[in-house]
């Protein structure tokens, strides 16, 4: 998947590496701040009351 | 790789955002609470907690570092509870006949209730409200340490199942609509750490009755004890 896109990003290696690295960093954030909030309340283990 | 490297990103986010965001929250809730208190001119002699996610008292643990405050907000639903520690609707109020239960998480989310296994037979743990202290003391036996041999028949430390609502009875492990028995205080969070199999409880019992701000601007001397 990486050599994939390596290949089809526009530009010199410089060019690439910047946009490789923008790339990265928009995915992290969208998995922070939009993906694993949603995600967690489902998850099993953050349960720390009795009954619910 | 791609699913290592989320999953490592997820276990990043557990336990070092969350707790940034929670803390900062904290830090928020603590001035607004504080300055709530100095602006009220006629303080209800019993705090009120009952509009659903207010935050309502502050909980001091000496034994988890003399610095150890969590603002406590009334409910527990995930939104209360990623901002700190939580109370059962309808459990009594600091100070109060029968049983404050105060639910929070153990990892993540400032993990406001890490430590609680490090709690001992005797250990105060305080809560402070608009103009009162509370002094709490977890049951069982401070001279051995035994946290089954309290005179009340409480334990002061169990570990339970999910299902078992009696440990936040009125009086622990009592009947639900049963009457109080004393003043209580019961924590529950999640056991072992990173799971949710179990439910590590503690339970205190109040010592004496609230001392007011006035008498006790800087606490009770149980805040120091540690």
């Amino acid at each position: 998947m990486y050599p994939w896109i390596w290949r089809h990003l526009p530009g010199g290696t410089a060019t690439k590496a910047v946009t490789a690295l923008a790339l990265a960093l928009g995915v992290c954030a969208l998995l922070l701040f939009v993906v694993f909030p949603w995600m967690e309340p489902r998850l099993p283990f953050n349960d720390v009351t009795v009954g619910g | 790789m791609t699913g290592g490297l989320v999953v490592l990103l997820f276990v990043v986010y557990e336990l070092f955002v969350t707790d940034v965001l929670t803390d900062r929250r904290q830090d928020q809730l603590k001035d607004e609470l504080r300055q709530g208190w100095t602006a009220e001119a006629e303080v209800p002699a019993v705090p009120r907690a009952s509009i659903l996610g207010d935050a309502f008292a502050v909980l001091h643990i000496p034994r988890l570092g003399a610095d150890y405050e969590q603002v406590v907000l009334e409910g527990t639903a995930e939104e209360q509870l990623a901002q700190g520690p939580g109370h059962y609707e309808g459990t009594a109020l600091p100070g109060e006949q029968g049983n404050v239960a105060l639910a929070g998480h153990r990892v993540g989310k400032g993990s406001p209730f890490l430590d609680l296994d490090r709690l001992r037979p005797g250990d105060p743990i305080v809560i402070e409200t608009a103009d009162r202290w509370f002094v709490y003391r977890v049951l069982g036996d401070p001279a051995t340490g035994d946290f089954t041999t309290d005179p009340s028949g409480i334990p002061g430390q169990q570990i339970v199942r999910p299902s078992d609502v009696q440990v936040i009875s009125p009086t622990p492990n009592g009947a639900a609509e049963g009457p109080p028995s004393g003043a209580y205080l019961t924590l529950t969070t999640c056991h072992p750490k990173y799971s949710a199999r179990q439910r590590l409880i503690i339970h205190a019992g109040l010592e004496g009755t609230g001392l007011t701000k006035t008498e006790m601007p800087d606490g009770p001397p149980a805040l120091r004890e540690s």
